[in-house]
């Protein structure tokens, strides 16, 4: 569904990201891993054109998304800051983004908004929210449109349990669905029950995109954050 | 774009300073139509504020509009939106609320008080200079990163178009006072959006008998058909090219 090819991107001297080539298949759950700084949001802001790459080309279901906006319909984007215009309240930045995306007959899934509690909050700016209520508006906005394809930056940093509890609940049921789920997260315990495939980066450079269960044989541990850290003393 | 362009406007209404400004505007324009007793002289001194004035705010007000609307850009670029139309409605939304602060504020006084052809060229240049501005604040805004830097940047090219440029121009007049330099000087002011409208205006006047020679090679081009529309195509180019480039420069950012 999305196939990234050689994509490079340097800001000033720093290669964000260096050769990176990617596959990303219907119905995946794939986790991008790597320490602070290796690319992983870049990447991510690349394949939303939120980034140019410098080189290379991203495909999104077979069309280059250089010139293209119309592949952004079928993607639910939950960034790692979420952040909004300060004097609109949620209530008018859910009504906006319905009326800039709403599709003909596209049906809008408000459950997360409720579960959230966020229909009680609607009438709160922007600037007065925690961060934590700003995570849940991106997590809402992202799931809002039903789309094919969600990309979530660090999705419960900032989260209570209980509101982390409910977005895993949600990305495993859209799983279900045989969306592609993107997600990066530093919290490794909690991708175990998520994830089918893992992608590993470093200073910019792809390591290896394994499925779980492959590398949980090459390494002989069961645990996700284990097999990472075993892979990480070995590479270092 | 529609739909972005209306969130654009309702998001200018929201803060106050466009009330503010169109309120300012009307104020400076009923008082100096009514303490002169020949409204033609009332134009004249309108002329000036105008001049000053409109560039500025416009300049300043969509400079700072820009780099604080940074947060909602970026939330409608990950959306299937085009980056071309997010960054033209943010021109439309943002020249239109000047426009209409200009025409409010200083054009109905104006109708009201001197309808006659230099009325017109007063309203026509002012709202063109308030679009102008708007494009070269948003070139400015889009090319520099930082916000302090932005501004200041906005704030010295207005500098230069309402002050410095006419030093220069001062400064090449004396220097080469040996030389015919009227031509020139025609071909120097399209390149300041403020002297072309000011020249534009006066030549409507009468006084514009009071400018010597070079006067009179001005009313001889400006004051003619070819000249008319010379100027106007030039203050429309002053309105496309710093939208193109910076359009340009928005649709190879990164957010």
């Amino acid at each position: 569904m999305i196939i990234a090819s050689n994509v490079t991107k340097q800001f000033g001297k720093m290669k964000a990201l260096d050769n990176v080539s990617v596959k990303c298949n219907k119905g995946e759950c794939i986790a991008l891993i790597g320490p602070n700084g290796s690319g992983k949001t870049t990447f991510i802001k690349c394949v939303l054109g939120m980034v140019v790459c410098d080189s290379g080309f991203i495909t999104f279901n077979d069309k280059n998304i250089r010139h293209d906006w119309k592949y952004r319909e079928n993607i639910g984007y939950m960034p790692q800051i979420g952040r909004y215009p300060d004097n609109m309240t949620i209530g008018q930045i859910l009504d906006m983004m319905k009326d800039i995306r709403r599709k003909t007959g596209g049906a809008i899934d408000e459950e997360l908004v409720k579960q959230f509690g966020l229909h009680a909050l609607l009438g709160k700016r922007m600037r007065t929210l925690s961060g934590g209520t700003r995570q849940k508006v991106s997590a809402s906005l992202a799931f809002l449109f039903n789309p094919d394809v969600l990309i979530l930056d660090e999705p419960t940093a900032g989260l209570d349990p209980v509101a982390s509890e409910i977005l895993k609940e949600k990305i495993i049921a859209e799983k279900r669905k045989g969306k592609l789920i993107l997600v990066t997260s530093h919290i490794l315990s909690e991708l175990d029950d998520l994830v089918t495939q893992v992608i590993y980066m470093q200073e910019g450079k792809l390591c290896f995109h394994k499925n779980i269960n492959d590398l949980r044989e090459d390494t002989g541990e069961q645990k996700l954050s284990k097999a990472i850290a075993s892979i990480m003393i070995k590479t270092s | 774009m529609k739909k972005i362009i209306k969130y654009v406007i309702i998001d200018i209404l929201r803060n106050k300073i466009m009330l503010t400004y169109t309120a300012f505007l009307l104020v400076i324009s009923l008082t100096i139509f009514n303490l002169e007793d020949n409204s033609s002289k009332g134009l004249l001194s309108l002329l000036n504020i105008i001049l000053i004035i409109v560039p500025l705010v416009s300049m300043l007000f969509s400079a700072i509009y820009v780099y604080n609307s940074a947060e909602f850009v970026e939330l409608l670029v990950s959306q299937p939106l085009k980056r071309r139309s997010i960054w033209l409605s943010l021109f439309t939304g943002l020249s239109c609320s000047m426009a209409v602060s200009f025409f409010i504020g200083a054009g109905i006084p104006i109708l009201l008080y001197e309808a006659t052809a230099t009325g017109f060229m007063m309203l026509a240049t002012g709202l063109l200079l308030s679009v102008i501005f708007v494009s070269i604040a948003m070139f400015a805004a889009v090319k520099t990163r930082d916000k302090a830097r932005g501004i200041g940047v906005a704030i010295l090219l207005w500098l230069y178009f309402a002050l410095i440029f006419d030093g220069l121009l001062l400064f090449i007049l004396f220097q080469f006072a040996d030389y015919p330099l009227e031509k020139t000087m025609i071909i120097l002011s399209v390149f300041n959006p403020i002297d072309l409208s000011r020249i534009l205006i006066l030549l409507n006047m009468d006084i514009s008998a009071l400018m010597g020679y070079t006067g009179a090679i001005f009313k001889d081009f400006f004051g003619t058909q070819v000249g008319l529309i010379t100027s106007f195509v030039a203050l429309f180019v002053w309105i496309i090219v710093p939208t193109w480039l910076s359009l340009r420069k928005f649709n190879r950012k990164d957010l």
